[in-house]
């Protein structure tokens, strides 16, 4: 995969890879999320289904802002990009802190399937976007096109 | 000799809470260090393969991003289980 370098700021020009595979993401995100709620439904209750929804809302709001700040960086500078990078951690870290102490105490809250909904979606669903982006890179012929009709 | 006084004074069960409260505040920010150094060493190299090959900066772009997110997934474990493991 490769993509012409802007000469502005050595960084390339066209649409962001970060973007693309946020979306990415939030698209697999789709199938992923019902089979948690209901997995969770059915061991906490309608409390344990609310969490694991808002769990997923989290984890796709996370991947979508951080490929946000990254596009936006990178479009400036490499410099800025890293700076950014570092930077947009601890503000999404500090969000999802404040989003989750914010209704921790609420009565629909169950803080161990929200807690297990967060890491488990987080990893599965990078596994599964690593899985179908290292298949794309190694082979491109491989790589999945758009479906026509 | 204050401070014994001010822990004579608690009610049964205040002490454990405040340093569960602090015990919470130790694993979340122990937690969060490493995947910040993690981080950086991830963007600090692909800011040096971009300067190296700036051609292939999508494909190290798309490298960092799932770098990025899998060393955050650190961050995630020890921000679940703060508020898990302390109830």
């Amino acid at each position: 995969m490769t993509t012409p370098a802007s000469s502005a700021t050595g960084v390339p020009a066209g649409p962001a890879p970060e973007t693309e595979i946020a979306r990415d993401l939030a698209r697999r995100a789709v199938p992923v999320a019902p089979v948690l709620i209901a997995a969770c439904g059915l061991g906490w209750g309608i409390e344990g289904a609310l969490s694991s929804a808002y769990a997923v809302a989290l984890v796709v709001a996370n991947f979508l802002v951080a490929a946000a700040l990254m596009a936006w960086a990178a479009k400036i500078s490499v410099g800025m990009l890293m700076g950014t990078v570092l930077a947009g951690y601890l503000l999404r870290l500090g969000a999802l802190t404040l989003a989750v102490v914010a209704v921790r105490h609420a009565a629909w809250v169950e803080l161990l399937p929200l807690g297990l909904t967060l890491v488990v979606t987080h990893l599965g669903l990078l596994v599964w976007e690593a899985q179908h982006v290292s298949l794309s890179l190694a082979f491109p012929g491989l790589k999945p096109r758009a479906q026509k009709g | 000799m204050e401070l014994l006084q001010v822990l004579a004074q608690q009610e049964p069960g205040e002490l454990a809470e405040g340093l569960t409260a602090v015990g919470r505040g130790i694993v979340y920010g122990a937690a969060a260090i490493g995947p910040g150094i993690g981080i950086g060493i991830v963007v600090g190299n692909a800011i040096t393969a971009m300067a190296r090959q700036p051609e292939s900066a999508g494909m190290v772009r798309t490298t960092m991003f799932l770098g990025i997110a899998f060393t955050e997934a650190l961050a995630l474990f020890g921000f679940v289980l703060s508020f898990i493991v302390a109830g």
